[in-house]
């Protein structure tokens, strides 16, 4: 999404609002049509966190980068990529934004700057430092938003890349997205000291706590960060805390949760927050509906889009592995 | 011409690549003026000329040095990543092979990764168990990935220019024992060698001798000692693992009818396997013996000079093989 110049704060919000009602309608449909078999692979939803990747990105040009992980969905949604294309990578046919060469975990779209979602945990930290490095070798005025989850920050890689990003001064804004879970492990238990807030204050990183669920706060805060981070500030790091509505994967039963957690926390779901407050300011029910039938609508017409696609050629399996040395 | 010892050569050859690309840049430990890298000559003084955006001296870290590479590779430049040696490469084998090697293809195409990912193999005296390992077949087993180990100065130069050129990621592996040999260097900087070509260390009638990296040396030493003997051996250095030269392999198969392959790493499961299965699958009417191998025994790189003498390959085990093959 094309970073907004709308001052009218309502306006904008309801913008926020429609990004993540999109995002919403995608992991509803995606969950219903894995169940129905049309799936190939797992699929990691990212219902519940919507307001922070919807967030960030609006805050994002379409020549900066993000880098995503597991549960890349909605960042991918929120930095522009189509979510007919992404509907038809599930589904593994023709017109998947990765030619359904990868399905859920490996959406891309290098033309909005989506440099991918990524099956392995962390490696989004380093392969962002050096897309921030290329740029600037490059001279490209743009940055590199690296999305992260809090299981990342028990792995190495993501300190290497903290380190690295501070001592070459790198445009990069890092965003700790902490659902509580990590996997099937509540996060906490397994990690010490006081947080991924403490441990990014360690490398001399400024570094902020926010609540993700409230998508105005979220906004707000990245553009502040986004725009030290754009004016030469270096790399700063943004720690959002949210809630797992569905499991890891969408058939995970989750038998390892607390009975009422999740209802408990459904409550505060950043969707029907951001409702709430756009209800006080101006922007009637009416309205509302409409943006999420609208949403719903679109993403009816991506699933019926991907029924109707061919799966691609099975040869197309030998393709784009390398030029030289290619198989045979 | 010139004569040159490998270290220089491949300097002053990625030196050459830096001044006609912009795009192309250097990161690794130890990168600075008063070190060269790891032979002391590789990066000699190149921070110089090119600056500290172009010959990054890195932090320790591994797996941000491959990573780094890879979205720097990804986001329009040309990195030449160091990982020194292949013992430290392995820290990072996740970022080569679960991204550099996959992100074209999991990507549908999208974007193409030209890096070169330097790690040197070999034992080198007394360097034991953990500076000491031969692990090309790790990487010639993954697919995306093109793998170069050249002998000679002239072949390391060329091959590197080529490396950098190349869209796709190249693993380079330099011996480490092969640093200060010295040998006739083309002095034109356009000079660029083909990936996947073969050369013809020592033409001979009686067996085909395939090898690469420093073996092709020792190879060479043994040829003269069976011709001493009435054997002529042919020896072919490959140059270039993935792809590797078949033709060259054939062509000399065809006339020997005997074939003989060499390599220092351990020779369960190693490239060399390859190699003697591919020609006995497809060469059979040719041969007129079967194919052997010969390689290190399945045991870690020993310190003590005896032991680390059991270790190593010969040419005195190249003979008797070898005589072995051609029934004399």
């Amino acid at each position: 999404m094309a970073e907004e110049t709308i001052t009218n704060k309502p306006a904008r919000v309801f913008e926020l609002y429609k990004t993540m009602s999109l995002i919403r309608a995608f992991e509803e449909a995606a969950e219903v049509a894995y169940d129905a078999g049309f799936v190939n692979g797992s699929i990691h939803q990212y219902i519940g966190e919507e307001a922070i990747g919807t967030g960030v990105c609006s805050n994002l040009r379409d020549t900066d980068y993000i880098l995503s992980n597991h549960r890349g969905h909605g960042h991918a949604i929120a930095k522009g990529a189509n979510p007919e294309a992404m509907m038809k990578e599930l589904f593994g046919r023709v017109g998947g934004t990765s030619g359904a060469k990868g399905g859920s975990m490996h959406i891309a779209d290098f033309s909005v700057g989506m440099l991918g979602a990524n099956g392995i945990l962390a490696d989004g930290t380093t392969m962002g430092v050096g897309a921030a490095q290329a740029l600037v070798l490059r001279g490209v005025d743009a940055i590199v938003t690296v999305f992260v989850g809090d299981g990342t920050t028990n792995r190495r890689p993501f300190y290497e890349a903290l380190n690295w990003s501070m001592i070459y001064e790198l445009p990069v804004l890092f965003v700790c997205e902490n659902n509580t879970y990590a996997s099937s492990t509540v996060t906490r238990s397994v990690t010490a000291g006081a947080g991924p807030v403490a441990r990014a204050e360690a490398f001399g990183m400024p570094a902020f706590d926010i609540d993700g669920n409230d998508v105005l706060a979220v906004d707000e805060l990245a553009a502040d960060l986004i725009s030290r981070v754009r004016g030469g500030g270096g790399p700063h790091f943004l720690h959002a805390r949210t809630y797992r509505i569905k499991g890891h994967i969408s058939r995970d039963k989750m038998l390892y949760r607390p009975e009422g957690e999740t209802e408990e926390r459904w409550k505060g779901e950043p969707i029907g927050r951001c409702a709430a407050w756009l209800l006080d300011n101006g922007i009637g029910q009416d309205e509302l509906d409409e943006a999420t039938s609208s949403a719903e609508k679109q993403i009816a017409d991506a699933v019926e889009a991907a029924h109707a696609a061919p799966f691609p050629d099975a040869k197309l399996a030998f393709a784009d592995v390398q030029d030289i040395g290619a198989p045979q | 011409m010139s004569e040159m010892n490998q270290g220089d050569a491949v300097r002053i050859g990625l030196a050459e690549e830096m001044r006609r690309d912009p795009l192309v840049w250097a990161l690794g430990e130890d990168l600075s003026t008063a070190h060269g890298g790891t032979s002391g000559s590789q990066y000699y003084q190149l921070i110089d000329e090119f600056g500290p955006k172009r010959i990054v001296n890195t932090p320790i870290s591994e797996n941000t040095i491959m990573g780094a590479a890879v979205g720097a590779a990804v986001a329009g430049t040309r990195p030449v990543a160091d990982l020194r040696m292949a013992d430290f490469a392995m820290c990072a084998v996740d970022e080569l092979v679960n991204q550099a090697a996959k992100i074209r293809y999991m990507f549908g195409g999208q974007a193409r990764v030209p890096l070169v990912v330097r790690q040197m193999i070999g034992a080198r005296k007394g360097g034991a168990a953990q500076h000491s390992q031969s692990t090309e077949a790790w990487y010639v087993h993954t697919p995306g990935l093109v793998v170069i180990a050249p002998a000679t100065p002239g072949d390391a130069k060329g091959l590197l220019k080529a490396a950098i050129r190349c869209d796709d990621p190249v693993v380079f592996m330099e011996h480490k024992e092969l640093m200060a040999a010295t040998g006739e260097v083309t002095d034109d900087p356009e000079a660029v060698m083909p990936i996947g070509k073969a050369r013809i260390v020592n033409e001979g009638s009686d067996l085909t001798i395939v090898t690469w990296s420093k073996m092709a040396l020792i190879a060479a030493e043994a040829a003269e000692l069976l011709a001493a003997d009435g054997i002529n051996a042919e020896v072919i250095d490959l140059r270039s693992l993935w792809p590797w030269d078949k033709d060259a392999v054939y062509t000399s198969v065809a006339k020997t009818g005997r074939l003989l392959v060499a390599q220092e790493a351990v020779q369960v499961g190693g490239f060399g396997a390859e190699v003697a299965a591919d020609v006995a699958e497809n060469m059979s009417d040719a041969l007129k013996t079967h194919v052997r191998r010969i390689g290190a025994p399945r045991i870690p790189v020993p310190y003590a000079e005896p032991m680390e003498a059991e270790y190593r390959i010969t040419a005195e085990h190249i003979v008797a093989k070898a005589k072995e093959v051609a029934g004399a």
